[in-house]
């Protein structure tokens, strides 16, 4: 990651502040402080007054040409073209649908992924589903076995929610023996947050009539492994929503067109994507996806079984590795957090390694199960600091330490890691990974 | 309750006042043939058939070895052998024979997803061949034993005891 510069190549970088008070150490400051300085910022860069004078001279070549007419779909501008997720194979050539891409989190703000960005991890490839020959399949454990087409379920009511989903591998490589020098995305990006919008799960059982000894339900997908995985039925009371629409649209491929179920809060394998059957059963089926996959390791040798909420979670994403702070002044630290468990609660930073920490404003749009914005002021003194970030959720779960996180897990467990990250930010304003 | 299920709760009631949508076409048993390809850790949803790892030999070699290796050591797909007694270890492997808790699981992870390139095209026969062929390869059933519906769920897995259910165990709060 050394010398690489991308994008817009600097963080955004205040002249001024106004009242920087600091709140620990670092160079941290008051989180009420700054949006006041920025605005003093914004009101003093007024145009001069011959401006308008050398109007025409000064116009831009696109203020001189007719722009381009309306299109069908957009997409982004051609400047930000190295916007984009950074792809993986686990196994290479002989088996191209085993992997995934990363959301590149560094180069994004506020708290949606944009489609095109999702995240993606799959078994076995995107299939290429034609919707009108699709059908979910509700059985099992039921008194009136039913299946509903794609036009059907797009005549129940349906309703919305803004959730992250996160693969249970997400951020395997802190895991090694060595930080990884790659983008915040690379490592943290297999998480994404969107507004989902369909028919909740429990009003289709209501319909098909669940039985009382039903106590679990298998979801499976209409991919080439016919991926499946076993799902408590109290989920269902819950939240489980068989979702149609992502941010608006309908799914993308990637995402489970055209039918996904999503269990907010919980690993990401289970919100099964093409969503084709679900089997009311007594008992876990005991898939290959929650055996020999998606279990934990012990130090002792066992394995976890059926750990299917995500643990709280932050990570600051500007600055973060392949940033470049431009000398020494106030930048504006800025990250993700998020819980299965429901709402972040809280946020603190640190940037002199954990010694000290200061909470953090969470945005105003801050959801449970949902991606939570945080931002806090910071002054750089221009020497090596190192930049942490530690949420606590809605019951008290604090994110643990990498040594805590590694000292509860046997070797090679590469599921849930949720711990706190370190960026190292050396004395020529480089950003890197650091445990 | 949580705002999401008194959400859920609220249009259930809506719906249920309002006549359910009830827009799902019912479905026969016939219908699910060849659909419902659960399988059971006991058994349930086995199909007829059987196979002895000397049957699943030559299938094995031709469909899958390519992949996983003649001895099922592993090669540009994972290994399907191997890895007793290195859970605990710095370097455990974690295979069909070390790791997974359940012989269930591998008759139906053959059948629904392997081989990788033709997901689908064996013959129930045929993957209870391979199951026993993968069984044998870790010493976990002899190369003349029969494997099928019966027999299948009562075969001990090294590692049945290795899982602990975090499900069942966790804090109800
Ligand atoms: C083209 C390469 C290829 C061929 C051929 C192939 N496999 Fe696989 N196999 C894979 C890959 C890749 C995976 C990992 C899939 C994943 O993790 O999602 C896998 C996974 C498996 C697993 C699960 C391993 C575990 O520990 O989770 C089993 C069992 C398996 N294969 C059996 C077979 C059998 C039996 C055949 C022959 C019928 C076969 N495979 C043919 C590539 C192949």
């Amino acid at each position: 990651m050394r010398g690489t510069r991308y994008g817009p190549g600097v963080l955004t970088r205040f002249a001024s502040v106004s009242d920087p008070i600091p709140v620990a150490g670092g160079g941290l400051l008051s989180r009420r402080a700054l949006l006041k300085g920025a605005m003093v910022m914004g009101a003093g860069a007024a145009l001069p007054a011959t401006a308008a004078d050398e109007h025409l001279g000064a116009a831009m070549a696109w203020q001189k040409t007719p722009g381009r007419p309306p299109t069908g779909y957009g997409n982004p501008s051609r400047f930000e073209s190295a916007v984009t997720r950074t792809t993986y194979h686990r196994y290479g050539a002989i088996a191209l649908g085993n992997g995934g891409s990363f959301t590149p989190l560094e180069r994004l703000r506020g708290t949606i992924t944009p489609n095109g960005l999702h995240f993606e991890r799959h078994h076995q490839g995107v299939p290429d589903i034609d919707p009108a020959k699709h059908r979910l399949v509700v059985h099992g454990l039921v008194r009136r076995p039913l299946r509903f087409s794609i036009d059907a379920l797009g005549r129940y009511p349906m309703t919305s929610t803004t959730a992250f989903i996160e693969c249970a591998g997400n951020s395997f490589p802190n895991t090694n023996d060595k930080p990884p020098q790659v983008t915040c995305g690379e490592i943290h990006g297999l998480v994404s947050c969107s507004e989902w919008t369909g028919v909740p799960l429990a009003m289709l059982l209501e319909e098909a009539g669940v039985r009382a000894d039903a106590k679990w339900i298998v979801a499976e997908g209409a991919d080439a492994v016919s991926m499946h995985r076993s799902i408590p039925i109290e989920k269902v009371r819950d939240d489980a929503l068989v979702a149609l629409y992502q941010n608006g649209e309908r799914l993308r491929p990637e995402q489970g067109y055209p039918v996904r179920l999503l269990l907010p809060g919980w690993e990401g394998n289970m919100s099964v994507k093409w969503l084709h059957r679900l089997e009311l059963v007594t008992a876990p089926v005991q898939a290959r996806d929650e055996t020999s996959h998606y279990t934990d390791a012990l130090p002792d040798g066992r394995a976890l079984q059926f750990t299917f909420e995500m643990g709280v979670k932050s990570v600051i994403t500007q600055p973060s590795p392949g940033w470049m702070l431009q000398g020494p002044g106030y930048y504006d630290i800025s990250g993700l957090a998020w819980s299965g468990a429901g709402h972040v609660a809280r946020v603190d930073v640190s940037a002199d390694g954990g010694r000290t920490w200061a909470p953090a404003e969470l945005m105003e749009t801050a959801q449970p199960f949902a991606f939570t914005r945080f931002r806090l002021p910071w002054r750089w003194d221009g020497g090596p600091v190192r930049l942490m970030s530690r949420a606590m959720d809605e019951r008290e779960q604090i994110q643990p330490t990498r040594a805590e996180w590694m000292q509860r897990y046997g070797a090679k467990q590469r599921y849930h890691y949720h711990a706190i990250q370190t960026w190292q930010v050396d004395d020529m304003g480089e950003v890197s990974n650091a445990y | 309750m949580t705002t999401r299920a008194v959400a859920v709760a609220i249009a259930l009631f809506v719906a249920k006042v309002s006549a359910a949508p009830d827009l799902g076409d019912p479905v026969k048993v016939d219908d699910l043939v060849g659909l419902s390809i659960t399988i059971g850790p006991d058994g349930r949803g086995l199909p007829p058939g059987r196979g002895t790892a000397i049957d699943g030999v030559d299938i094995y070699v031709e469909k899958c070895a390519s992949c996983h290796g003649v001895r099922g050591q592993g090669r540009t797909g994972p290994a399907l052998a191997g890895g007793a007694g290195t859970l605990a270890g710095k370097n455990p492997v974690r295979t069909v024979g070390s790791y997974w808790p359940h012989a269930t699981t591998l008759f139906d992870y053959i059948r629904r997803a392997m081989p990788y390139d033709r997901p689908m095209s064996l013959t129930n026969e045929q993957v209870y061949q391979l199951t026993a062929y993968v069984l044998w390869l870790n010493g976990i059933v002899g190369r003349d034993e029969v494997v099928d519906a019966r027999s299948l769920p009562e075969v001990k897995m090294p590692n049945r005891a290795g899982f602990v259910n975090a499900w069942d165990a966790r804090d109800r709060d």
